[in-house]
């Protein structure tokens, strides 16, 4: 396995940061099975630049498939960020996300994780910052 | 894409053969509990006396796609047939756990949450069906959602015109302004599907919208 940098870990699940050259060399279906391979071992995951529409709402689909079938698994939260939207959640933690990976202009930033985390994190945000900021 | 410029095509040459009597396909997309059904139910009540399907504050009320043939909207002496197709809501997520802080049962509550999730699958795979799309937001939430922008980037590849309805105007917390901010290219129609409040100016956007495809 390439580069993959954890960021850390804060109650059995960790973020992972997928820079966009491993995801360039591969067709639609090996994206979105890689992407979900991620996410459902409880990562989130932060993608550098974002995937075309039509595999976002392939991902959804798949998603949906899952839920019922994967224990646990609720689905995902989707997030992309670039820069001026106001993406709720996310982009609380997007400064210190860039900070965390030694800044910089990175684009576009597609951040999906499985939605009980999300929702656990939401629930106390300042963990997750606290990670990020150090 | 060939095949597609071509179905457009003899669309517009067959119906100005016949007299724009084809309907044009017209479907109903947004997050759950947005008033999809609330506004399709209006315009179908309105031109047809029947309603499309039922209403409810437990999203995910709608969960296979439905639709009404053959509803002539008329508006200002101008008149126009469409087909209308309310869909189930697109969400990333579905937990049925969140069904049951609405008193219905645990069994009823799984299986609502499955058929849920096959009503996404179902609502994603007619997007590629539709001639024009209404997108229904509720004014009150957050419009910067990824599944807004998930929707409407594989509209604008398909070519598919989009009108965004911020509905649910009626309510205190709505903002429209917030939406007409995150989709600038789009035309933002404010209304109250519940009350009927400014349908008039929907009505003239759906035919200002009919002539987009
Ligand atoms: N206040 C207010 N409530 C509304 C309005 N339109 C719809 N609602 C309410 O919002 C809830 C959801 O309405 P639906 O029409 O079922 O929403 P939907 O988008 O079809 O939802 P799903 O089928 O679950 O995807 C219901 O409780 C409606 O009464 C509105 O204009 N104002
Ligand atoms: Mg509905």
């Amino acid at each position: 396995m390439a580069k993959k940098k954890s960021l850390g870990k804060i109650r059995g699940f960790s973020i992972q940061f997928l820079p966009y050259s491993e995801l360039s060399g591969m067709d639609s279906t090996q994206r979105i099975k890689k992407i979900l391979n991620i996410v459902l071992g409880n990562v989130i995951l932060i993608i550098q630049g974002k995937i075309e529409s039509h595999e976002e709402s392939r991902l959804i689909e798949d998603t949906m498939a899952m839920i019922g079938h994967v224990k646990g698994f609720k689905g995902i939260e989707l997030a992309v960020i670039s820069g001026d939207n106001d993406g709720g959640f996310f982009v609380r933690i997007r400064r210190g996300l860039i900070n965390a990976m030694g800044g910089g202009n990175l684009g576009a930033l597609t951040i999906i994780g499985p939605a009980t985390i999300v929702k656990e994190i939401k629930k106390n945000p300042k963990k997750i910052e606290l990670l990020l900021d150090r | 894409m060939v095949a597609k410029a071509l179905k457009s095509f003899f669309r517009r040459v067959f119906s100005r053969m016949f007299g724009q009597k084809k309907e044009l396909k017209m479907g109903f997309y947004g997050p759950p509990n947005a008033g999809k059904t609330s506004l399709a139910n209006r315009i179908c009540k309105d031109f047809t006396g029947e309603e499309i399907g039922s209403v409810s504050k437990v999203p995910h009320e709608t969960r296979s796609v439905q639709f009404k043939e053959k509803v002539e909207i008329s508006y200002k002496g101008k008149k126009m047939m469409f087909k209308i197709i309310d869909t189930p809501g697109i969400a990333t997520k579905i937990d049925y756990e969140d069904f049951l802080k609405f008193k219905i049962k645990k069994k009823d509550a799984k299986n609502r949450a499955k058929e849920a999730t096959q009503g996404v699958v179902e609502s994603i795979k007619w997007l590629d069906d539709m001639d024009v799309v209404v997108i229904v937001l509720d004014a009150t939430e957050n419009p910067y959602n990824q599944v807004n922008i998930t929707i409407i980037g594989n509209l604008v590849a398909r070519k598919i015109p989009v009108l965004i309805v911020a509905n649910k105007v009626d309510l205190r917390k709505a903002n429209i302004k917030k939406i007409e901010s995150a989709f600038p290219e789009y035309d933002v129609v404010g209304i109250s599907a519940r009350y009927g409040k400014n349908l008039e100016e929907f009505y003239e956007s759906i035919f200002k919208l009919a002539k987009k495809v």
